[in-house]
């Protein structure tokens, strides 16, 4: 008997211990809005992760922490990158502490763990880092303000078919993202009347890019259309000068993710001349955006930001809106539908969110890697003006 | 045609130097090291930040490399791996692989998870025209080293006194030790050139294997299979391994581009049917 009331004075106790800080909470939450934020910041992926929650502070810092009479609160997670983390964590948030909003997500297998949650909770999730198209679909609670890579991919196809390319090979990273890639140029360059002569994938793990591009280099193409995660950029760069395809004419063409700001400058000589189709340059010649990147390299030591942080600052100005436009209403269902056609001046440009697939409409810039002032930037040449994801759109199969 | 073989040299002679360590380690000391590549980490972290912190030439960052990796080598010698010898090989196998996992996290903390980029100096850069062939200035550089390399391996292990006790040591410690040899010092030296040629390696292969800290994962399996392909008992069995195995890679990627990575493996597994205990081996059977 004794050994009884041990426990259940131990449970009482433990009762009462758990169950103030909920009526505290419930108490709080009245006028505390929690966003809950999960991204990779440690691991491979650690840039993006640095580089979002940089863009996400400065926007809090910039426009306060209170919008229409609610206090904002941001809970940074790490995921370390695995999807199996993401969901725990965002399980946690949204059980635990209790978050109105998630955003975040630095690959596309972390934006699907959490998608299912997403609808099951009806907490509304803004993806700013994952590129592929039917992220959006996965759940009717995402929304994105990053880009898909077919949005980057198909305007640089029909670019490069105008201006007197013909003929490409495509090297693309092994992977779901590179598959994707290569899918969306070859098929848009070659309904244009392009050929592509060769589809190499090489190994995501062990890049030695010298006897693909050897291949390519005897193929003699106008182009190479290249698609790799942003670190092995460099190294492909590098072998593309070692092996001598620029001064054999041949151009180097991709989305923006290989000459990513963030490690432009330590690439070197070598990215000079790319070009590139992306939605963001920290050259983009802009008010907003010379404000952003001023404000931006002040607040984190002159890190340059890149199309992540840009994301997280767009991600967290979709939130304030969508907040502001339902009066500081958290339900789900009400703030995803106050997202829907959201539209602002970015420091990428003017963007929206389609009302439709919950999908960023945006500019999409092509640029050429220019030495300005002693450093490396995309410096933009020409603008396609409101590119909605072609996938989404049907202009791919 | 000649210009992928000549690819395929340098890779190979590349992986050599990598290797070579571990074969010495592995084949002379009998002693399993799988974080051999960390120390070829090292060599190439160590020339990133001298060149790019401090701005020192490339050329004068190789000997530094190798100088840093061997004292490594001689502390982590001295403190960790020599109460490892006379344990059984899955103590040292897990061992190692623990420091592996270090290395990497270490790496990832101080230096960041990002790929790091040698900017190699103008005058490697750029390529040659020989009988109708392309050959980069680089790879001529890296083949030449290597070579260097491997001769004055054969020499100090065939021809010196210090070859001799070494591989006296190897053979059987207790007599060695009998005969006045200093079995302590001469491992520890061993292990300690092991780890130094480790680095240089991986300075010498930062630009063409990408550096970022997973490094010592990523090529443990190469240096693994140059050792065993190879054989252990010889320095002349890794070294054509390596360029069997270089070759291959590199021939395969080009021809065929779609299964180009798995060709090192389909060689291996060839060669290893072939001669099970490497190409060059003291006995045929064990």
């Amino acid at each position: 008997m004794k050994r009884r009331s041990v426990i259940f004075g131990a449970l009482a106790g433990a009762l009462a211990v758990t169950a103030a800080p909920v009526a505290f909470q419930a108490a709080r939450a009245a006028d505390t809005v929690k966003v809950g934020v999960i991204l990779p910041m440690t691991g491979p992926f650690a840039s993006t992760g640095r580089q979002v929650s940089a863009g996400l502070k400065l926007y809090m810092q910039q426009n306060g922490d209170t919008v229409a009479g609610k206090k904002i609160e941001m809970i940074l997670k790490d995921d370390g990158g695995v999807p199996d983390q993401t969901k725990r964590l965002a399980q946690e948030l949204i059980v635990n502490d209790g978050v109105k909003v998630l955003a975040g997500f630095g690959l596309t297998p972390l934006a699907f763990a959490v998608a299912p949650l997403a609808t099951k909770a009806k907490i509304p999730t803004v993806v700013t880092s994952a590129a592929t198209s039917s992220v959006t679909e996965k759940s009717p609670f995402i929304a994105r303000t990053f880009f898909t890579i077919a949005q980057a991919a198909v305007p640089l196809a029909q670019w490069a078919h105008k201006h007197g390319i013909n003929k490409v090979v495509t090297v693309v990273a092994d992977y779901a993202p590179g598959i994707d890639a290569e899918k969306a140029f070859s098929q848009v360059f070659e309904k244009a009347g392009g050929k592509v002569s060769q589809k190499i994938r090489v190994p995501v793990a062990n890049p030695d890019f010298a006897p693909f591009l050897q291949r390519v280099k005897d193929d003699k193409p106008d182009a190479v259309f290249v698609f790799v995660p942003s670190g092995v950029g460099a190294a492909f760069m590098q072998q593309f000068k070692a092996k001598g395809l620029e001064e054999a004419g041949i151009k180097l063409i991709g989305t923006g993710d290989v000459t990513d700001d963030d490690i432009l400058n330590s690439m070197g000589d070598v990215a000079l001349g790319t070009i590139t189709a992306h939605q963001y340059s920290a050259a983009h010649d802009s008010k907003e955006n010379k404000e952003f990147v001023a404000a931006f390299e002040k607040a984190n030591k002159g890190m340059r930001p890149n199309f992540m942080a840009v994301s997280g600052y767009d991600g967290m100005h979709l939130i304030y809106y969508a907040l502001e436009k339902t009066n500081g209403s958290t339900d789900g269902k009400a703030l995803i539908d106050a997202m829907k056609g959201a539209h602002w001046t970015s420091p990428r440009g003017p963007i929206s969110i389609d009302p439709e697939t919950r999908d960023i409409i945006q500019n999409i810039y092509l640029r050429k890697v220019e030495k300005k002032d002693g450093q490396l930037y995309n410096v933009e040449f020409d603008t396609i003006p409101d590119v909605k994801d072609p996938v989404k759109a049907g202009e791919l199969k | 045609m000649l210009t992928i073989l000549f690819d395929g040299v340098a890779y190979g002679m590349l992986l050599f130097v990598l290797a070579c360590g571990l074969a010495v380690t592995l084949g002379l000391m009998n002693f399993i090291n799988l974080a051999h590549g960390a120390f070829a980490m090292a060599g190439g972290y160590i020339t990133v930040i001298l060149m790019d912190r401090l701005g020192l030439s490339f050329y004068l960052c190789l000997p530094i490399a190798f100088v840093v990796a061997a004292l490594l080598g001689i502390v982590l010698e001295r403190l960790l791996y020599r109460h490892l010898y006379n344990r059984d090989p899955l103590d040292q196998v897990l061992f190692s692989i623990g420091l592996v996992f270090m290395a990497i996290s270490g790496t990832s903390y101080f230096m960041g998870a990002r790929q790091q980029i040698v900017h190699l100096p103008a005058s490697l850069q750029g390529r040659w025209h020989v009988l109708g062939a392309e050959i980069g200035i680089y790879d001529v550089f890296i083949i030449a080293a290597c070579a260097l390399i491997m001769i004055a391996l054969q020499l100090v292990l065939t021809r010196t006194r210090f070859g001799s006790q070494l591989r006296a040591a190897v053979d059987d410690g207790r007599v060695a030790r009998g005969l006045g040899i200093r079995v302590n010092r001469v491992f520890a030296l061993t292990f300690a050139a092991g780890s130094g040629l480790a680095g240089l390696g991986g300075a010498l292969g930062a630009e063409m294997l990408t550096l970022d800290p997973t490094f010592p994962l990523r090529f443990m399996i190469y240096f693994l299979i140059v050792v065993t392909v190879g054989g252990t008992t010889s320095m002349t069995g890794p070294f054509v391994a390596s360029l069997i195995l270089g070759i291959a890679d590199v021939v395969g990627k080009y021809y065929v581009p779609g299964v180009g990575a798995f060709v090192i493996y389909a060689v291996t597994v060839a060669l290893l049917l072939w001669r099970p205990y490497g190409l060059v081996s003291r006995e045929t059977a064990r």
